[in-house]
């Protein structure tokens, strides 16, 4: 009995030794452990031994019944890795043809600028908010102290709709609808598009974008707005930005100014970009005028303030070297996936 | 304004600084210089030669040969010039040296060009004589050169001279941007001011003394204004004995340098008073003025007249005229009439220095079609005290200049002048604007440098005495800039404000527009923009019908043209122009979104401000169909908390697309977009060889349904059970309706119904179609059993009976 064990045993591994599929293995199985297989057949023959015997040779049949089932078992893994193996060594792909892309949307260069400037002045604790692009002459230019015949208002060239409804030439309408709310400290920013009345051609359109800001609170000095700006311009356009302030006149605002900012090319040493000077003209600034502040029911001996307007389009043809203003307005999706 | 440095030094004697300080001091105290430029540009070693002999080239017919002395030495040159002979002195530039420009007066290259010793057809020429052309200016900026050929000197400049000196060419010419508070700054003695205070040297005006003969001009004119809120002051002298002739070289060059074209001493002094005082001046010939009058009165509607410049001029009630005892001769601070234009053969002038209103000569100007360099002036608001100056410094200079005699007195017409201004001297105030802390005595050494005049006021303070050329001056913070740009921009502090915090925030509104420029792109939409006006035709091209009421449109009644002259009153034209200019690119596949505004008048004639609604447009062509724009929009209802099922309602009615391809998108049974296949026609109108769709969202409209709350509902615990059910249904009955009816009867246990399959054709009787439907019910707090599904099954095959459908084995 023993021997017979031993013989199906050393059987079982010659015969596994050289099986290499999954149904050869299978028929080995079969003939050893099957209904008809031939330890099956031992068990069978267990009538034949005697009672007291039969414990010990079950144990030892079962032992080898194990055994074989053991064996068996690591012959399918290693057959199973083999197969794996073989199919993945036939999967093999050519890493480098073309990507499949998930076709995304692109902002237009405007709006990734503008919502840069957001996030500035939002996290200096602004509010973005917004006003009519249609607009009463009230709110455009008599409360920001243009009153009717000033030149102020020639040279912004102004799209009128009636005598006293207008396309608003600026956004610095919105500083007075925020005065008018009565809500003080204000600290505002307006974006928004505005209109004036010049031909198409590769600097001008007539419809732009500005973004007003506006601060008012008690002790708001010019140090604090040339302060803000340079925040303002360092987180625009890199931490090595150096700005310069020159007295400009502006008739909402006094003092006023214009900021410049070291050119983003050359760093300030000068180059075609800058023509030169190593520095960009950005934005016009000042302090809020009294009598804009007393027209919007500030008292102007308790409350001071400083507003600025950006360009959006100077910014962003500047930022991203777009040589001709009319790109912005024409939709080319060649132009507007290169953002 | 473009002005020599030579000039501005005439006034500021002490000025010693290089163009670039120059421009960048003044920039910094707000007088901006836009650019300047060397006037001897690419000048070198140019002399002043004087021709010793001249011999024909033996060689070619058109050539001289010349010897010149060029003060060290006598060098030969060839020329092909032939306005020369021995003896003239002209500009000789050496070899090595370099010249502006060709002597064909071409625009002029960035290099120059370099002259060098050469043969010229077999005989050496070391060097060239020059044009005018070739120094870089013109015969308009220097009359006495030639018109063609070698410009000739005086006898008495002297040989071997610096030439580019001896032409006056050794100087620079900046160019500024007045600001339009700066009247006074609009005139050389202004901007001298400015240089004198900014580099803290003397300003040294011109000393202007009334000359005048033993007449009383009182005897030659006399002046009536009528209309003295149009002009505030008229002041006229008289001058006699006129000898016109060229005015002298410095007033030449200096004319020239600023652009301004010399003619005789008779207009050279009035444009040089122009310029110096920045007051425009007008000459008449007093014999052309009937009755020996001026009267400064309105036009006459509908008038004529006749400028110098030979152009009959249509005027009106609103245009100011200068007339004498008969009829009218200049129009007002304009431009003069023909009638009355200075000739040669003038005896006897009539200077006439005016202040006009500023916004009405602007709008005369504008109106007639006419700005002229005087209208310039007038139209920034001049200062009276400026008129009486200039023409006493036009008397002077007509007198100094030998250009005729000047009679005694002036008749002057004016309006009462406001008395000098006076503001308290406030310094703690400045500072506390500028966050500053100058001292007094450095803020009164500004204001002295300005001509501020200080006046102790008696209570232990000091009164600030505003000069009269100093219009801008009128409130403390005025006086602050003075302060500030003085002391300096770049030395006042930067800080940042303090007092209380407040939340930065984008507005609800801003947050939801944010969101859907996110979805846009996820879903492959770029963003475009697009003018908010555009041509009324553009309804014509979307079909709309006459009456339809996107043509009451806010009206522009100043456009640039009929393309911009209405806000428009819907997004369609601007994408399906963008879709048209990609498609006739050639761009495949192309999907634009924008966000812009849209402009509703509230009533015609508009009286309030029109309705501005935020349209969210989507529209593409290529890749996709209907059923891809109804997936972005369902996109953005789920990320913007709209978490309903949209309706669809198929009955739009929009001309302007497909019949049978159109939806109005309904929220919770609010109307608040649309979407669909663009018309066939309105593709042919916008040039599109392809289907294009469109979708329009009315941000208004879905706002107030929008919110970035969300609640977490919990993971279904239990299994769902799902049944299929396939049905033969009419072709006119919607999915939708289907799915409505489903949800409905379906009742609580009903978690989802899912269209998986449609088909319309062969096997299926004409006029239906086969829809199958995958229907899950899941109840959240046990395992379903038959019985309830059954039931719920039952509600919904009667209900698909009701609606004539049969259920299909």
């Amino acid at each position: 009995m023993k021997n017979k064990l031993e013989q199906i045993k050393e059987k079982a591994i010659s015969q596994l030794s050289g099986c290499d599929t999954a149904d050869k293995l299978n028929e080995i199985r079969v003939s050893i452990l099957g209904k008809k297989g031939e330890l099956t057949d031992l068990l069978k023959s267990m009538r034949d031994v005697a009672p007291e015997e039969r414990p010990r040779v079950g144990q030892m049949v079962n032992e080898a019944r194990g055994e074989i089932e053991r064996l068996l078992e690591e012959r399918r893994g290693k057959i199973e890795r083999a197969v794996r193996e073989t199919k993945m060594k036939a999967e093999v792909i050519d890493v480098t043809l073309p990507a499949k892309k998930a076709e995304l949307g692109h902002r237009h260069p405007d709006t990734i600028v503008l919502e840069e400037v957001e996030r500035i002045f939002v996290g200096m604790g602004y509010e973005v908010v917004e006003g009519p692009e249609v607009e009463r002459d009230y709110y455009n230019f008599e409360a920001l102290n243009i009153p009717a015949d000033h030149p102020a208002k020639d040279e912004q060239d102004t799209f009128y709709v009636t005598g006293d409804i207008l396309l608003r030439t600026q956004t610095s309408g919105v500083q007075v609808h925020e005065m008018e709310k009565g809500r003080l400290p204000i600290r505002m920013i307006a974006p928004g598009r505005v209109f004036r009345s010049d031909e198409v051609d590769a600097t001008h359109s007539p419809c732009f974008h500005q973004i007003e800001g506006l601060v008012i609170d008690r002790h708001i000095t010019f140090a604090d707005l040339k302060g803000t700006l340079a925040v303002f311009a360092r987180e625009l356009f890199g931490e090595a930005t150096k700005v310069k302030f020159r007295p400009h006149h502006f008739p909402f605002t006094e003092p006023s100014a214009e900021m410049d900012v070291t050119c983003f090319k050359c760093g300030g040493s000068g180059c075609r970009f800058c023509k030169g000077s190593g520095w960009i003209e950005i934005l016009g600034c000042g302090m809020v005028h009294p009598h804009v502040l007393e027209m919007s029911g500030i008292d102007p001996e308790e409350y001071t303030g400083f507003a600025f307007g950006v360009g959006l389009e100077r910014i962003t043809l500047l930022k991203y070297e777009i040589d001709d203003m009319r790109l912005l307005y024409e939709n080319d999706i060649r132009f507007l996936k290169q953002f | 304004m473009n002005t020599a440095l030579s000039w501005i030094k005439a006034y500021v004697p002490e000025l010693e600084c290089t163009d670039q300080e120059y421009c960048d001091r003044m920039t910094l105290t707000g007088t901006k210089v836009e650019g300047y430029e060397r006037r001897d540009k690419n000048l070198e070693k140019i002399v002043v030669g004087q021709i010793l002999s001249i011999e024909k080239h033996p060689d070619a017919e058109k050539l001289i040969v010349c010897q010149v002395d060029v003060g060290t030495e006598t060098v030969q040159i060839v020329t092909g010039a032939h306005n020369v002979k021995a003896g003239d002195k002209v500009p000789v530039v050496l070899d090595g040296g370099r010249v502006a420009g060709g002597h064909d007066g071409g625009p002029l290259p960035e290099e120059g060009i370099r002259i060098k010793a050469g043969k010229l057809r077999g005989i050496p020429s070391n060097g060239m004589m020059c044009s005018i052309e070739e120094l870089g200016s013109d015969r308009n900026m220097y009359p006495e050169a030639p018109e063609e050929g070698i410009y000739i000197f005086p006898q008495e400049v002297r040989t071997g001279d610096d030439a580019a000196a001896v032409l006056g060419l050794r100087d620079t010419v900046f160019e500024y941007e007045i600001t339009s508070n700066r009247v006074d700054c609009y005139s050389v003695l202004g901007v001298a001011r400015e240089a004198a205070a900014t580099f803290r040297k003397p300003f040294v005006p011109p000393a202007v003394k009334t000359v005048g003969n033993g007449e009383d001009v009182n005897d030659y004119i006399s002046v009536e204004v009528r209309d003295p809120e149009l002009c505030p002051r008229y002041c006229a002298r008289v001058c006699k004995n006129i000898k016109i002739a060229p005015s002298p070289e410095w007033m030449q060059r200096r004319l020239a340098a600023s652009g301004i074209r010399p003619i005789n001493n008779l207009v050279d002094i009035t444009n040089y008073v122009m310029e110096e005082y920045g007051q425009p001046m007008h000459a008449f010939d007093l014999e052309a003025i009937a009755g020996r009058k001026i009267i400064v009165r309105r036009a006459e509607d509908g008038e004529e007249f006749q400028t110098l410049d030979g152009q009959m001029r249509k005027l009106d009630r609103d245009v100011l005229m200068i007339c004498d005892g008969e009829k009218e001769i200049a129009i007002a601070g304009i431009m003069g009439g023909e009638n009355s234009k200075i000739t040669d053969r003038v005896q006897t002038v009539l200077f006439e220095s005016a202040v006009f209103n500023g916004p009405s000569i602007r709008k005369s100007a504008k109106r007639i079609g006419l700005r002229t360099d005087s209208s310039g002036k007038f139209e920034k608001g001049l200062e009276s005290h400026n008129a009486e100056a200039a023409i006493n410094r036009a008397c002077q200079l007509i007198e100094e200049l030998g250009c005729g005699e000047v009679v005694g007195g002036m008749v002057d017409a004016a309006q009462p002048m406001p008395e000098a201004k006076e503001l308290p001297f406030r310094p703690e105030k400045y500072n506390r604007l500028l966050g500053t802390e100058i001292s007094e005595a450095e803020m009164l050494d500004i204001f002295r440098r300005l001509e501020i005049g200080t006046l102790e006021d008696g209570k232990g303070g000091i009164t600030l005495k505003i000069p009269y050329f100093r219009q801008d001056l009128n409130c403390d913070a005025d006086i602050a800039e003075e302060v500030a740009r003085f002391y300096g921009y770049d030395r006042i502090p930067s800080t940042l404000p303090a007092g209380e915090a407040t939340a930065g925030k984008l507005s609800y509104k801003l947050r939801i527009e944010q969101k859907a420029r996110d979805i846009a792109e996820y879903c492959g939409f770029s963003q475009g923009m697009s003018y908010s006006f555009e041509s009324p035709k553009v309804f014509d091209k979307l079909l709309l019908s006459e009456e339809d009421t996107l043509r009451r449109t806010v009206t522009i009644s100043n456009p640039l043209g009929e393309d911009f002259s209405v806000m428009r009153t819907s997004v369609l034209n601007g994408m399906l122009s963008s879709l048209s200019f990609n498609y006739n690119r050639r761009n495949k596949n192309v999907r634009l979104y924008e966000l812009e505004n849209i402009y509703l008048p509230k009533s015609l004639p508009m009286t309030d401000l029109p309705d501005e609604r935020m349209q969210f447009v989507l529209g593409f062509y290529g890749e996709g169909d209907f059923f891809t724009l109804k997936g972005v929009i369902e996109e953005f209802f789920t990320v913007t908390g709209m978490g309903k099922k949209p309706a669809y309602d198929p009955r739009a009615g929009k001309p302007f697309l497909h019949p049978g391809r159109q939806a109005l998108i309904k929220y919770d049974g609010n109307e608040v977009g649309y979407l669909g296949e663009v018309h066939p026609e309105v593709l042919d109108n916008y040039e599109i060889g392809a289907r294009a769709y469109v979708a329009v969202l009315d941000m208004p409209s879905l706002l107030p349904f929008t919110t970035f709350d969300r609640k977490y509902e919990g993971i279904a615990k239990y299994p769902a059970v799902t049944r299929d059910i396939s049905m033969v249904a009419p072709r006119e009955i919607l999915a939708g309706d289907i799915e409505a009816m489903i949800l409905q009867r379906g009742g609580k246990l009903l978690e989802s119904c899912q269209l998986f399959d449609l088909y319309e054709g062969a096997q299926i009787r004409q006029g239906f179609k086969s829809v199958a439907y995958s229907i899950t019910f899941r109840a959240k707090d046990r395992t379903l059993e038959d019985s309830d599904v059954n039931a719920a099954m039952k509600k919904i095959l009667n209900g698909l009976e009701q609606m004539g459908i049969e259920l299909r084995q």
